[in-house]
């Protein structure tokens, strides 16, 4: 089995604003024990996951996505 | 002295009802008019369920508010509002002129960077030649930009 090669998602898809209202978009890395993804697994660049972390944290605050699984 | 852009989002409390959330909306777009800010758009995205209980309430109504000012002072007031009003169970102000901007310069040099890249290789018969020994070895691999 060849083992795909990660990339960033944001960089493919040339997303440079992350926004905190698009939870479909966020939620993608808020597995279901709602911690954000690390980028060792996800393959996000460092500049998006810091944008990202911050987007997450921010939809948290207005109840758009879960602090803990419940 | 440039344009400020902000982005305020509130979430009403579900136990208003339909009329009492128009009146909040209004109210609080008077008051950011009120204090000089030119009120960009007002998106109402209706009531929707919360990641988590806030209180009482699971569900909640949220309102997403674009403002453009001078300082932040409209935003300041709108704040201190939230804050004092009940119904208004989560608030969230960011501004977003700074980050909009540094995005649309992103873009702006990517663009300039697929300008100065390579004229595509005139070959087609080579280039051909070579894609399909590159797909032979490797045939399911999908190609990362």
């Amino acid at each position: 089995m060849v083992r795909r090669r990660k990339f960033c998602k944001f960089c493919a898809e040339k997303i440079d604003y992350i926004d905190f209202k698009d939870t479909r978009l966020l939620g993608q890395f808020v597995p279901e024990r709602a911690r954000i993804l690390p980028r060792r697994i996800s393959g996000v660049c460092a500049t998006h996951q810091r944008k990202l972390a911050l987007a997450i944290k921010r939809a948290r605050h207005l109840a758009l996505l879960p602090y803990v699984a419940d | 002295m440039s344009m400020r852009r902000y982005e305020v989002v509130f979430v009403l409390a579900p136990t208003l009802t339909e009329d009492e959330v128009e009146q909040a909306i209004e109210s609080f777009t008077k008051t950011a008019r009120d204090k000089g800010a030119e009120v960009a758009s007002v998106d109402k995205w209706g009531k929707r369920r919360l990641a988590f209980r806030v209180g009482k309430h699971s569900d909640g109504f949220y309102v997403v508010m674009t403002l453009n000012e001078e300082s932040g002072t409209a935003v300041t007031e709108l704040e201190r509002r939230f804050k004092v009003t009940d119904s208004v169970i989560r608030f969230l102000s960011v501004r977003t002129d700074l980050a909009l901007k540094r995005a649309d310069k992103f873009k702006k040099e990517r663009e300039a960077r697929r300008q100065k890249r390579p004229a595509p290789v005139r070959d087609r018969a080579g280039r051909q030649e070579m894609e399909d020994a590159l797909a032979a070895a490797e045939p399911a691999e999908k190609q990362e930009e």
